[in-house]
């Protein structure tokens, strides 16, 4: 099941891990994505931390980290071809995976009907 | 809320599902459907079509009759040859203040019997005001309520000669009347292309026209941007502006011979004193073409070092992002003269890092001007 924030991040639980991405509505929003910056694999990171910096034809932007956690993996094919986040944000596009320590975290987060509802 | 102007094109705009934002006091289509980056690689590759009716266009008619008495009225507020412009002929000019600085960039067309000038739409008002306290004893500053359309791209000529015959014999920066029409071959892409002034009630007509053309789709100003930046042309108010010089500014080529040191009418326009000297003696700064050597764009204000700690900082960034045809970022700003040679390993500070840069040499694509 996917999990949504309010800074349109989605989160879906693989095995023991959190794999973070973008939604299809932010992807669509930023435009043609044209950088993205990865995290260091093995850092540990706090909610809100900047982790991911974005460049889209029009802006940059920061994906903060929508949960605390230890980035374990980062998707090296969205940095080789930033173009991937606006044609499979929720699938192939995926940014990075934690190691969580406390899952209950995700219980705060939207569902998928509470996300579509958020953005309208 | 601001209230915005909106162009002709404005229910058009909104059919072809263009995305609406404010520029320069007009609600502007950003982008349509395609995205920035396809209407970038469209026009490049084929032709895209431009909504500029933002810009101002005022005719400048001669109280005497006589065009040459406004072409040298006008040289008194413009570095530029005006007199020497052939009829029929275009020429990119710069309205200067007294200490050299840039107040417009411009366009400025002779016909036989007046001349047309292009402004920027954020400085059209303070042009006119500009043009009306220098000019009105000598010329009718005559302020048009027309649409402005550019059709851009290697496609251009054919499409537009389906609708207007006669425009591929056109060479660039030739401007000329067609019936209702006003027609130069020039354009803000670097491409091929033609800027077509039409009577506001007939644009949109005209528009769907050009837009049933398999080759023409609709571009916004997110792509516009990015066109002009990847040819090296200034954009007012970020390139250059009351700061900026002409020499500086890489637009040295835009004074002719006339209007320099014992030329034929040598200086007499605002700053003329500054610019003079700084044409004999060069400028302390110079608009550089920057090519960033990672993949992250530096975009305007992004600060320039000349080494990778520590340091002044030697300038910034007056433009720059993601050059679709480049296929990378892209940039343009200032930097001391010294270090404006092409091939100059220069820094930017991009979230507190220092990115290197090269300096290049600009354009960064091919002009496809049919001269």
């Amino acid at each position: 099941m996917m999990k949504f924030t309010e800074e349109h991040e989605w989160l879906r639980v693989e095995d023991d891990l959190v794999v973070v991405g973008i939604t299809a509505h932010a992807a669509e929003q930023l435009g043609d994505v044209v950088f993205v910056e990865v995290p260091d694999v093995g850092v540990t990171v706090s909610k809100d931390d900047e982790v991911v910096v974005i460049e889209s034809v029009k802006a940059a932007s920061d994906i903060l980290a929508p949960i605390d956690g230890e980035v374990v993996e980062v998707n090296e094919a969205i940095v080789a071809d930033p173009g991937k986040v606006n044609e499979d944000p929720e699938g192939e596009a995926w940014f990075f995976k934690l190691r969580v320590e406390d899952m209950s975290q995700m219980d705060d987060l939207m569902d998928e009907a509470a996300y579509k509802k958020f953005v309208g | 809320m601001d209230d915005l102007n909106r162009t002709p094109l404005f229910d058009l705009h909104l059919a072809l599902g263009a995305k609406m934002v404010p520029f320069a006091g007009y609600d502007m289509p950003v982008q349509y459907p395609l995205g920035v980056m396809k209407e970038h690689l469209h026009c490049r590759a084929t032709c895209g079509l431009f909504d500029v009716s933002h810009m101002g266009q005022v005719l400048l008619r001669p109280l005497s009759g006589d065009v040459d008495d406004a072409a040298l009225a006008l040289e008194a507020l413009v570095p530029v040859d005006v007199l020497g412009l052939k009829p029929g002929r275009q020429r990119y000019a710069l309205f200067t203040n007294e200490t050299g600085g840039i107040l417009d960039d411009l366009m400025v067309a002779r016909w036989d019997e007046a001349l047309f000038l292009v402004v920027n739409a954020a400085c059209k008002e303070a042009d006119i005001a500009h043009l009306r306290a220098h000019l009105s004893d000598t010329c009718e500053i005559e302020v048009q309520d027309r649409a402005l359309i550019a059709l851009q791209g290697p496609g251009a000529a054919q499409a537009l000669s389906h609708l207007v015959p006669g425009v591929e014999d056109m060479r660039f920066m030739d401007s000329r009347a067609f019936g209702d029409l006003w027609i130069s071959r020039s354009g803000y892409t670097g491409e091929d292309g033609y800027e077509i002034s039409l009577p506001a009630d007939t644009a949109e007509g005209f528009a769907r026209r050009l837009l049933e053309i398999e080759a023409v789709e609709p571009i916004g100003l997110g792509a516009r941007d990015s066109l002009r930046l990847e040819a090296g042309l200034c954009l007012y108010g970020h390139d250059i502006d009351t700061g900026t010089t002409p020499v500086a500014g890489g637009l040295k080529w835009a004074i002719q011979k006339a209007r320099r040191a014992g030329g034929a009418r040598e200086g007499g326009f605002p700053g003329a004193s500054v610019v003079l000297a700084e044409l004999a003696d060069g400028a302390q700064t110079a608009r550089v073409g920057l090519r960033p050597e990672g993949r992250a764009p530096m975009r305007e204000g992004v600060v320039l070092f000349e080494g990778e700690a520590g340091g002044e900082a030697i300038g910034r960034v007056t433009s720059g992002g993601f050059g679709p045809t480049v296929g990378g970022p892209v940039a343009m700003g200032y930097v001391p003269a010294a270090l404006a040679t092409p091939g100059t390993r220069i820094y930017g500070e991009v979230r507190g890092k220092r990115m290197a840069a090269e300096v290049v040499a600009l354009p960064f694509v091919e002009q496809g001007y049919k001269r």
